[in-house]
């Protein structure tokens, strides 16, 4: 058996077994959700009804309901689409990237950062769906045969490379994601004692087994699956940022756009990752699986990736002065001290300033302070993408088409609304799935459990 | 008579240990269930690694040989479009603006195509029934299924007291 160093901080704290585990897991699907549940749920419920409504109003009246202009074509729901698929960058890196790395950290968090990606990018999906005005139209962004129109789709084109990296990205996620919720079903399956229960577990599980030759399976495709995933976290918004990358517009045509944007997805991802598992583990009673450690590791993630970022916003100032084309000199003095300077500011702020706070391991440490700084984090991206779409369309080449972009309240709605749309699944995933990757837990036990730590630390 | 005897264990080294004394009396294993995988357990019962990583290198394959051919026929022989004047005439010429869709069909096949053949393979599927001998071997406890048929040459006593030496908390057939 591995053994682990005795300084190393054990990943699952108090007196485990293998069966107290599962008793711990299986508690919140199997019990009654308690009142805060439910109060969550009604008030996501509500506004997530309001951000169906201006959906359903923006179909019915077609997007001139949004704040949109000929100058400003594009702004809050292609900012919400970068936002979305940005969060959900974190469960695929956590659960591919560090399943490669051997980080055995990850297994705490992987399942809810997976389930976390899968409503994320289907909400992120859903913008560029109703932005077409035609959504019954939205299966022609697929390569079809010819009798749909005389033309293919342009291959050429980093819109329609979107359109295959984020339908890969989501299928891939929800398959990875599904393959290791099967053993854990089982488990909830052979537990369960009422009939519609057990039943109902019974599909999910797809009568998993657990014989010796499906758990070499089973580790096997999950590594393959990691290892096709990885790429994958990187090429999804390596492509996003080519939708503004290969344009012509000062401030979105730069090549640092994929490192950059891959750096500010972790960044948001984990941040995302770090508000709801700091509700989870309080509500779920989780503390001892989601330590503090955990949270510590999650820190050091979004303090790097957020200098990363960091230093991407300095490399572009100091490109657009050293290039010496005054249209992006000037796209970049417009940012900061132009009409939408707050939102620059607030970027700034918010992603790189307050983030350096985690260098201190006080900080780091504190679940209050992680909190706080990661709602930090989640607005700060907001505005970043808000600042690179909406700050660069307004004022472009010819002065005579500068414009303004002000939200109309379907543009609102309908954000809001996505984050109640997604609050609705992730807290009924919570109720109905296990949040917690139960084998792989389980493996780590007798290396990284609490007591074990100290039973071969005495040996 | 039943088909099978079943010895269960409350702990992994326990089990492997027990697996391994089994073996050694020339009891042939059937199978092990257990709650999560237990490195090492192939080698000690001998069972081949899978070659499911091969299936999803030939999906890949397949997938970026039926990418790149889509592209070029859509793009390059049915209808080539001029798009900014840039080359588009060959293949060579337009590889570059293919290479990231190619990659994204490579791994959406190579993943789905993996994970249907590993749901087909392990026959769990929806609807499909369980098979796990104890309700337990999902929480805690570990099994070892033994055959009668396939230790013919054992009597069933013996192979009952083989089991009994390797201290499970429980044995049963069915």
């Amino acid at each position: 058996m591995q053994k682990e160093s005795a300084i190393r901080e054990p990943l699952i704290l108090g007196d485990k077994t293998y069966h107290q585990i599962t008793e711990d897991v299986c508690a919140p699907v199997e019990g009654k959700a308690n009142k805060y549940w439910y109060i969550v749920f009604t008030i996501a419920v509500v506004v997530a009804l309001w951000g169906v409504g201006c959906i359903l109003y923006t179909i019915g009246r077609g997007i001139g309901t949004w704040g949109l202009n000929t100058t400003v074509a594009w702004a809050w729901d292609i900012t919400n689409f970068v936002w979305w698929v940005g969060i959900g960058h974190a469960g695929t890196l956590i659960s591919a990237v560090l399943l490669l790395f051997r980080q055995k950290w990850r297994m705490a968090i992987n399942r809810s950062a997976e389930a976390m990606t899968i409503f994320a990018v289907m909400m992120a999906a859903l913008f560029p769906g109703i932005h077409m005005g035609r959504i019954w139209m939205a299966y022609w962004v697929f390569p079809l045969p010819n009798q749909f129109g005389s033309l293919w789709v342009n291959f050429n084109s980093p819109l329609l490379w979107d359109v295959f990296a984020i339908s890969t990205y989501f299928s891939v996620s929800l398959v990875f994601w599904y393959i290791g919720l099967i053993p854990d079903f089982a488990t909830i399956r052979d537990r369960a004692v009422k009939p519609v229960s057990k039943m109902a577990y019974s599909i999910l599980s797809f009568g998993w087994t657990g014989n010796a030759k499906a758990w070499i399976r089973f580790e096997e495709v999950s590594l393959v699956l990691a290892g096709l995933a990885t790429p994958l976290v990187f090429s999804v918004h390596s492509i996003v940022s080519m939708d503004f990358a290969t344009s012509v517009i000062p401030g979105w045509h730069t090549t640092i756009f994929p490192p950059y944007f891959v750096a500010g997805a972790i960044f948001s991802g984990f941040a995302m990752v770090q508000t709801l598992l700091l509700i989870a583990r309080k509500v779920l009673n989780l503390e001892s699986y989601i330590t503090i450690k955990h949270c510590e590791y999650m820190n050091i993630v979004i303090v790097i990736t957020g200098s990363m970022v960091g230093v991407a916003y300095l490399s572009e100032l100091f490109i657009s002065w050293y290039s010496g084309v005054e249209y992006e000199g000037y796209a970049f003095m417009n940012r900061a001290t132009g009409p939408f300077w707050w939102a620059y500011w607030s970027m700034m702020s918010c992603n790189v300033i307050i983030p350096q706070l985690f260098w201190f391991k006080k900080i780091r440490r504190s679940l209050i302070a992680s909190f706080v700084l990661s709602i930090f984090v989640n607005i700060g991206m907001w505005f970043e993408r808000f600042v690179i779409i909406v700050t660069s369309l307004h004022r472009d080449y010819i002065p005579s088409n500068w414009g303004m972009f002000h939200p109309t309240f379907v543009d609102i709605g309908i954000f809001v609304g996505t984050i109640g749309i997604f609050f609705v699944l992730f807290l009924l995933y919570s109720r109905f799935f296990p949040v917690l990757a139960l084998n792989e837990l389980k493996s780590i036990l007798k290396s990284s459990g609490d007591n074990y730590k100290k039973l071969h630390h005495n040996d | 008579m039943t088909k099978a005897i079943y010895a269960l264990y409350d702990d992994d080294e326990v089990m492997v240990d027990g697996a391994k004394a089994i073996l050694a009396k020339n009891v042939r294993i059937k199978d092990v269930y257990s709650p999560f995988p237990i490195h090492g357990l192939e080698n000690v019962l001998g069972i081949k690694w899978t070659r499911l990583a091969i299936n999803a290198f030939l999906y890949g394959l397949t997938a970026l040989c039926l990418a790149l051919f889509g592209m070029s026929f859509f793009m390059i022989q049915d209808w080539p479009m001029n798009i900014g004047g840039k080359p588009n005439f060959d293949l060579y010429q337009n590889l570059p603006a293919f290479i990231p869709i190619t990659f994204e069909f490579t791994v959406l096949c190579a993943a789905h195509g993996m994970a249907i053949t590993y749901l087909i393979r392990n026959w769990t599927l929806p609807g499909v029934k369980a098979r796990n001998p104890h309700p337990r071997t999902t929480d805690d406890h570990f099994a070892i299924e033994i055959n009668w048929e396939e230790n013919s040459g054992v009597s069933s006593d013996d192979i009952k007291s083989i089991l009994q030496d390797t201290k499970p908390v429980e044995i049963f057939e069915k």
